[in-house]
C-alpha cells in the first residue's frame, strides 16, 4: 500500500477546488490530486500514491546518487567479485 | 520508465552487493520496516544475493497485517448493513475477520467496492446521495494525506453521506515497541521511504541515539533496497549511529509540510492496536473532535463485538522480526494465499504472502 509509482506530469487542471494533475506512467494516464506538491509544473516528475502526488521527483539528488552507484559498481567490476577489501 | 527501468539495472544492483559483500567483517541484523520492501527484497533475489553476514528481517509495516481484528470486524458490520456502500482498498478484501472476509459479505449482497483513490470514494458519495458511504482508512503515514484529504473534500463540497473507518498507524512508535522489546535482534533499519517522502526523518535521530541503531532511508527498487542495505551496514561496521538518507530523489529531511499541515488538521494522536501485536501507545491517528460527522465509527451502532484469531497463526511475531513466515507449522498447508488464516498471507505488503509467492 506504501507503493508509489514515478510518473510524469503531463497537464495540469482544477477540479472542485482541488490542483489536480494528468500523470503519465509509461503509456498509463491517470488523474491524481497535487494538492501536496502545489509547486508541481507541467514536465516535473513525482511520486503517486493511491492518486495522491505526495513528491516531485528530484532530478538533481537522482543524478548524484547515480553516479556514486555507477562508481562503486565500476570498481568492484575492475576489482572484479571477491577481490581483497 | 524513467525512475524505475535504471533502478532495476542487475549489473549496478550486482556492483553494490559486492561492496556490501566487502564491507561487511561480521554478522548483523537488519530490518526493513516496510512490507513493500520485504516483497521488493524477495521479488528480486535480494535476500540470496546478499552474503550470509547479513541477516534481513521483515517488519511490521504491512497496513493491511496490522489492521486491528476488531475493526475488521467492525468494518465487515458496516459493509453489511442495508444502504451502505463499503469503499477500499482492494487488499482489504480477503482479510480474515472473525470467521468471513469482505468478499463474502460482497457475496451475499453487501455494496462492497475497491477504490484506487479514497476520492473516487467521495465522487461515489456525490453520486448517491441516498447511500451511505464508508471508505475505510487504513494504513502508514503514507496512506494519511489522501485520506484526510478525503475527509476535507467531503466537507467543502458539504456532503452529510460520507464517512470514514480509521485504523491509521505510524512508524516510529512500532520501532519504539520493537527496539524496547527484551527479545529485540534488530541492529540496524532501513526506514521506508515513501513514508519519510511525506513524514521526512526528523523523528528518526532520537530514536536512533536513544537505542544505538543506525538507520537509512531506503526506497523500493532493488538497486535503492541495496544502497540503503550498504548505508546501513557500512555504519554498523564503523560503529556510528546515525540516521542517513538513501532515498534523496524523494525524501528530504522536513517531509511534505503541506501533507503534514493536513493531517494534523483532520487527525490527532491516539493508542492503536496492532493485530498480532497488542496496544502500542500513542502509535496511530484518529479523527480530531471537530471532524466527528465524518468517523463511521460514531456514525453506525455495530453493538458489541467478540473477536475470534486463529490459534495457529504466528503473524504477530512475523511482523516483530522474531519469527520467519517458514518458522510458522502452518504456512503453506492450512494457511496459503487462496485460504488465508492471517493478514500476512494475503496483502501484496505481507511477509507470509511474499515467502509464499517467489518460492522461499
Amino acid at each position: 500500500m506504501c507503493l508509489g509509482v514515478p510518473g510524469k506530469i503531463t497537464e495540469i487542471y482544477e477540479q472542485d477546488g482541488l490542483q489536480m494533475a494528468r500523470v503519465d506512467f509509461g503509456g498509463v494516464v491517470r488523474d491524481t490530486c497535487m494538492a501536496y506538491i502545489p509547486e508541481a509544473k507541467v514536465g516535473d516528475y513525482c511520486i503517486v500514491h493511491v492518486g495522491f502526488a505526495l513528491n516531485l521527483v528530484s532530478e538533481q539528488e537522482a543524478k548524484e546518487t547515480m553516479d556514486l552507484l555507477q562508481q562503486i559498481a565500476d570498481i568492484e567490476s575492475e576489482l572484479g567479485p571477491g577481490a581483497p577489501a | 520508465m524513467k525512475y524505475v527501468t535504471e533502478y532495476r539495472d542487475a549489473a549496478l544492483v550486482r556492483g553494490v552487493v559486492e561492496e556490501i559483500r566487502r564491507t561487511v567483517t561480521r554478522p548483523w541484523v537488519v530490518m526493513e520496516i516496510c512490507g513493500g520492501q520485504t516483497h521488493s527484497i524477495v521479488r528480486y533475489g535480494l535476500d540470496q544475493l546478499l552474503p550470509p553476514e547479513i541477516e534481513l528481517v521483515h517488519g511490521p509495516g504491512c497496513p493491511v497485517c496490522v489492521t486491528p481484528l476488531e475493526l475488521i470486524d467492525k468494518a465487515l458490520a458496516i459493509a453489511s448493513m442495508p444502504n451502505v456502500i463499503f469503499c477500499s482498498y482492494g487488499d482489504m478484501l480477503r482479510v480474515p475477520g472473525s470467521g468471513r472476509d469482505l468478499f463474502s459479505v460482497k457475496a451475499s449482497g453487501g455494496q462492497v467496492r475497491v477504490v484506487y483513490s479514497p476520492l473516487d470514494a467521495v465522487e461515489i458519495a456525490r453520486q448517491n446521495p441516498d447511500k451511505q458511504v464508508v471508505f475505510f482508512a487504513i494504513g502508514f503515514e503514507t496512506t494519511a494525506p489522501p485520506n484526510v484529504m478525503s475527509v476535507l473534500k467531503a466537507r467543502s463540497l458539504g456532503l452529510t453521506n460520507y464517512s470514514i473507518l480509521v485504523s491509521h498507524v505510524r512508524v516510529p512508535p512500532a520501532m519504539h515497541a520493537i527496539l524496547g522489546s527484551p527479545s529485540n535482534r534488530v541492529q540496524g533499519f532501513l526506514l521506508a521511504g515513501h513514508v519519510c517522502t511525506v513524514m521526512g526523518y526528523h523523528e528518526y535521530p532520537s530514536l536512533a541515539e536513544k537505542y544505538k541503531v543506525p538507520m537509512a532511508v531506503t526506497g523500493f527498487e532493488p538497486l535503492d533496497m541495496a544502497q540503503g542495505i550498504l548505508q546501513t551496514v557500512r555504519m554498523l561496521e564503523q560503529g556510528r549511529i546515525e540516521v542517513e538518507n538513501a532515498y534523496a530523489r524523494l525524501v528530504t529531511f522536513e517531509g511534505n509540510q503541506p501533507a503534514q499541515n493536513s493531517i494534523h488538521e483532520v487527525f490527532e494522536d491516539c493508542d492503536r492496536t496492532w493485530r498480532g501485536i497488542g496496544v502500542i501507545p500513542m502509535s496511530g491517528w484518529r479523527l480530531r473532535p471537530e471532524f466527528a460527522a465524518f468517523d463511521a465509527e460514531k456514525r453506525f451502532d455495530v453493538g458489541t463485538i467478540q473477536t475470534k484469531e486463529s490459534p495457529l497463526c504466528i503473524a504477530g511475531q512475523i511482523l516483530q522480526g522474531m519469527k520467519k513466515p517458514h518458522d510458522c507449522p502452518a504456512f503453506g498447508k492450512e494457511c496459503t494465499p487462496e485460504h488465508p488464516l492471517g493478514a500476512t498471507m494475503v496483502s501484496a505488503e505481507g511477509a507470509c504472502a511474499a515467502y509464499y509467492r517467489y518460492g522461499r
